[in-house]
């Protein structure tokens, strides 16, 4: 309960009552992300400063009221959803530090900075954030670090915490400590920046982060290969990354999602194929040339249909439109779309998606499948209404077989959403009793009032089952 | 009564929040329930009767009504359908005030009264009243924001007559037959861009015609949730242009355009209407897009830097991006800039900078910081409402000796060499 007190102690602790939100109108604004469900929180606070992230989180310790720290609430997973009322923190306005340091080829940034500026900042002198959520242009860093975020250039770059180097945190208690530093190298005591970073905002706060730039490759080359099975282009990606190339992008796209890009905005992709893949090179202009070339031959080896080389950047980005149009492309049916994200070994693609074929027929649900095939990286996306409970029951059970699926060929829940309130159900299935154990007595041992972003990635009961609509 | 809210239509926002930086108000109020995923998850409370609409109502009226979250949108939300909806409901729940549906109603369809208007607007500021006025402080007893408009409002001069009576011809074989649309205040306050509109369209080769019986587009009524007085006057215009069977109805209003293009979407459910309502709104067109489809021969070499602020309904609705930009940079002489962030609404909105005055500045000073960046010598708009608003903010900077505002008309009828009589 947030009392006419607390407001009061928490109206010295901000720097502007403004910043204080209250108002229902409000209330139920912040009752949602991009994932499913919505809780209604108490009070809205936008901290935009570490004295003021530090002031509100020791109260909450003290009064035992739930905390949720939140960036611009593009998560898929139910990361910022306020499922037991209380606080939530939202960090968007907190845009104001966005530093980068070329000798250290470092970028030091608030938790409300969008990702996408990062990199931005980081060209103009050369250099390159690596990281890119499909949302990076609306994300915030604080969202993108808690959630440990990922994009189509994981594959030869890695994900968010491949580009930590320190971290400021309140914790749930209210301390303020750093992590890690600004060196590359740093073996100094546990990692608790790697710790924090995938945490999803139960352990603690990131109220600033050092992130590490690289330099920025000079061209990119797109391509489009086409496959008449998708079992070649399986095979496809794995010659690929054994000829001595590594692409910076190889995204997928099924049958399904083809036939519904062709109907929504017909641009002639053919529609009588199981797969096509984009691949991108990045690196030197005269060696991506090469390289595309290779990639090319590799690919029409193992049974590719065409491999289409983009002349030019017009020509490129029309290449990448087929992916972009996937999106619009689906919901044109029914208005609901739920985007998994498991993952699994690169060798299991093609019998996963034999599973997710299966799971589709077993449950008559719409299913499309894309995403970022070179790491393993699906995003089974299912089509669906949130008004119809009936089919909302069987998509359930879809997504909960998706999972077990994703699991039993050595895969895992989550490659890049995070967990949330979505997959927590499931976490015991892949991390056995043991492991999710060890996890738990490490919450305990951070916040031991339980007060940080209670109730996600841990199952709050026993046999919690997934629900994505209530009666 | 919120059983008419666009509820079915809130569903197809997932949520995802792609919207967030393509939204104005969100940008400078930094709340989510200023957002368009805001606004559309609380229209869908409101219809859930989870919240009232009372309680949404700040959140609604402070949109812009820009547009720009639609394009935006990587699920094709028809967030205006949603806006309007609530307009609609809160006009039934709390009509406008009477002055306000005056104007709506009667004043802005009625031609007689609106050349009176600029008749006297005209003699106001010929006699030079105006600037006396203005120094004599007569006027500080209009409310700020009146006063700001006040002080930056065009030279209202008499539209050519000899431009709209009869057809004109071109001077070669026509490529085009148009009918001209010059919509109500643009006749008022800008009479001088439709003459030259229809003089660009004439060198251009089409045959221009400018009937009589048109009448307002009836946008401002929509907006303000008043659908009765649009579809009367959508019913009107379909029937005036008809008559001439032209290959395209023009217009130089990105607003009014905005409209007239989204008739079929206002008489959707009017059989005997639809049809000609889906053809009517077909055969609109910007004047950008014909003349920069017919080409234009320039005789002028211009100069200086040039940047350009869409007009969101030109830009949203119309969606007409490239045409402006294409005809800006055939211009001998002139270098063109893009404005950073230039397809974020300039805080004009229809009447949003009258009645919400303070936020409107917010958004016109972050408007201003973008074109700072560039130092444009010239700043190109495409809708009056839009152009007054950038001679704002030209004012407000203090930066009328170095930059011109100017309707992207003006500067290629100026590289024709069109000089206006």
């Amino acid at each position: 309960m947030i009392t006419e007190q607390i407001v009061e102690r928490l109206k010295s602790i901000m720097g502007s009552e403004k910043r204080i939100l209250l108002e229902k109108a409000d209330l139920v604004s912040y009752s949602y992300d991009g994932s499913f469900g919505a809780y209604i929180p108490e009070i809205i606070l936008q901290p935009i400063s570490t004295e003021e992230t530090a002031g509100i989180v020791k109260l909450a310790n003290e009064m035992k009221i739930p905390v949720y720290p939140r960036g611009r609430g593009t998560s898929l997973s139910g990361g910022p959803l306020p499922v037991h009322g209380g606080m939530v923190l939202d960090f968007s306005r907190w845009t104001q530090k966005l530093i980068i340091d070329p000798e250290d080829t470092v970028a030091i940034v608030s938790p409300g900075v969008i990702t996408a500026d990062i990199d931005r900042e980081a060209q103009r002198y050369g250099l390159m954030y690596p990281p890119d959520p499909s949302s990076s242009h609306v994300s915030t860093i604080g969202g993108n670090l808690a959630e440990n975020a990922g994009g189509p250039r994981g594959l030869k770059y890695g994900v968010t915490k491949d580009y930590v180097l320190g971290l400021e945190i309140v914790t749930p208690e209210g301390e303020i400590i750093r992590t890690g530093g600004r060196t590359v190298k740093n073996v100094t005591g546990y990692d608790l920046t790697k710790l924090i970073v995938g945490s999803e905002g139960t352990l603690g706060i990131i109220t600033e982060a050092t992130l590490q730039l690289i330099p920025r490759p000079r061209a990119t080359q797109t391509m489009m290969v086409i496959f008449d099975d998708i079992i070649d282009a399986g095979k496809a990606i794995s010659a690929v990354l054994t000829s001595g190339i590594l692409p910076s992008k190889m995204e997928i796209m099924d049958q399904a999602s083809i036939q519904a890009v062709e109907e929504f905005q017909p641009i002639g992709l053919p529609t009588d194929v199981d797969a096509i893949i984009l691949i991108e090179l990045d690196g030197h202009p005269i060696a991506i040339r090469d390289e595309s070339e290779q990639v090319k031959k590799v690919c029409l080896e193992v049974g590719a249909r065409e491999a289409i080389i983009a002349r030019d950047e017009e020509s490129a980005g029309n290449l990448w439109k087929a992916r972009k149009l996937v999106s619009p492309a689906i919901v044109r049916k029914k208005p609901t779309k739920i985007s998994e994200d498991a993952t699994i070994p690169r060798s299991k693609i093609p019998e996963m998606f034999r599973r997710l074929q299966e799971i589709k027929a077993k449950y008559e649900i719409d299913l499309v499948v894309f995403g970022h095939a070179g790491d393993g990286n699906l995003h089974p996306n299912i089509i669906t209404d949130k008004q119809d409970k009936e089919e909302m029951k069987r998509v359930e059970k879809a997504v909960a077989e998706i999972f077990t699926a994703a699991i039993e060929l050595g895969g895992t829940l989550s490659g890049e959403h995070g967990i949330g309130t979505m997959k927590a159900p499931f976490m015991e299935m892949e991390l056995g009793k043991a492991g999710l154990d060890m996890m738990k007595r490490m919450k305990k041992a951070w916040d031991p009032n339980n007060i940080m972003n209670p109730g996600k990635i841990f199952p709050e009961i026993k046999g919690q089952r997934l629900v994505l609509v209530h009666d | 009564m919120t059983s008419q809210l666009a509820y079915k239509e809130t569903f197809d926002c997932v949520q995802c929040g792609y919207c967030l930086p393509a939204c104005p108000t969100y940008g400078t109020m930094g709340k989510e329930r200023h957002s368009p995923r805001g606004r559309i998850n609380l229209v869908q409370m409101a219809a859930e009767g989870k919240i009232t609409i009372d309680e949404i109502t700040e959140s609604m009226e402070l949109c812009l009504g820009c547009r720009a979250c639609e394009t935006a949108c990587p699920t094709n939300v028809q967030y205006g359908k949603i806006l309007e909806s609530f307009k609609q409901v809160k006009r039934a729940e709390a009509p406008s005030p009477f002055v306000e549906n005056m104007a709506l109603q009667k004043a802005l369809p009625n031609k007689k009264l609106l050349a009176a208007m600029r008749a006297s607007l005209r003699a106001y500021q010929k006699t030079g009243i105006d600037s006396v006025a203005r120094k004599s402080k007569a006027l500080s007893i209009l409310p700020e924001q009146l006063r700001a408009f006040e002080e930056i409002a065009p030279a209202v001069e008499m539209p050519n007559k000899q431009l709209r009576t009869g057809i004109l011809l071109p001077e070669s074989e026509p490529k085009a037959r148009v009918a001209f649309f010059t919509g109500c205040i643009m006749d008022v306050f800008f009479a001088k861009i439709n003459d030259l509109s229809i003089k660009l369209l004439q060198h251009a080769g089409c045959e221009v015609t400018v009937i009589k019986e048109q009448t307002c587009c009836g946008a401002l009524q929509n907006h303000s949730g008043d659908t009765g007085t649009s579809r009367k006057l959508a019913k009107e215009n379909i029937a005036a242009f008809e008559e001439g069977n032209f290959d395209f109805v023009v217009n130089a209003i990105g607003g009014c355009g905005a409209m007239l293009v989204e008739y079929d979407h206002l008489l959707a459910h009017e059989a005997e209407w639809a049809e000609r309502a889906r053809v009517f709104a077909q055969k609109n067109k910007d004047v950008s897009v014909i003349l920069n489809k017919l080409g234009i021969n320039f005789s002028r070499e211009l100069s200086g830097v040039v940047t350009y602020q869409p007009s969101c309904h030109l830009l949203n609705v119309q969606k007409v991006a490239d045409d402006p930009i294409q005809l800006l940079e055939s211009i001998p002489g002139i270098t063109y800039v893009p404005l950073p962030k230039g397809d974020m609404c300039c805080g004009s909105a229809g009447i949003y900078n009258i009645v919400h005055y303070e936020e409107s500045m917010e958004i016109l000073d972050a408007k201003m910081e973008d074109v700072h960046n560039i130092s444009p010598d010239t700043i190109v708009t495409s809708n009056p409402g839009c152009h007054l608003q950038m001679c704002l903010g030209v004012k407000r900077e203090g930066l009328e000796e170095r930059v011109r505002v100017v309707h992207i008309i003006e500067l290629l009828a100026e590289a024709c060499g069109f000089d206006h009589k």
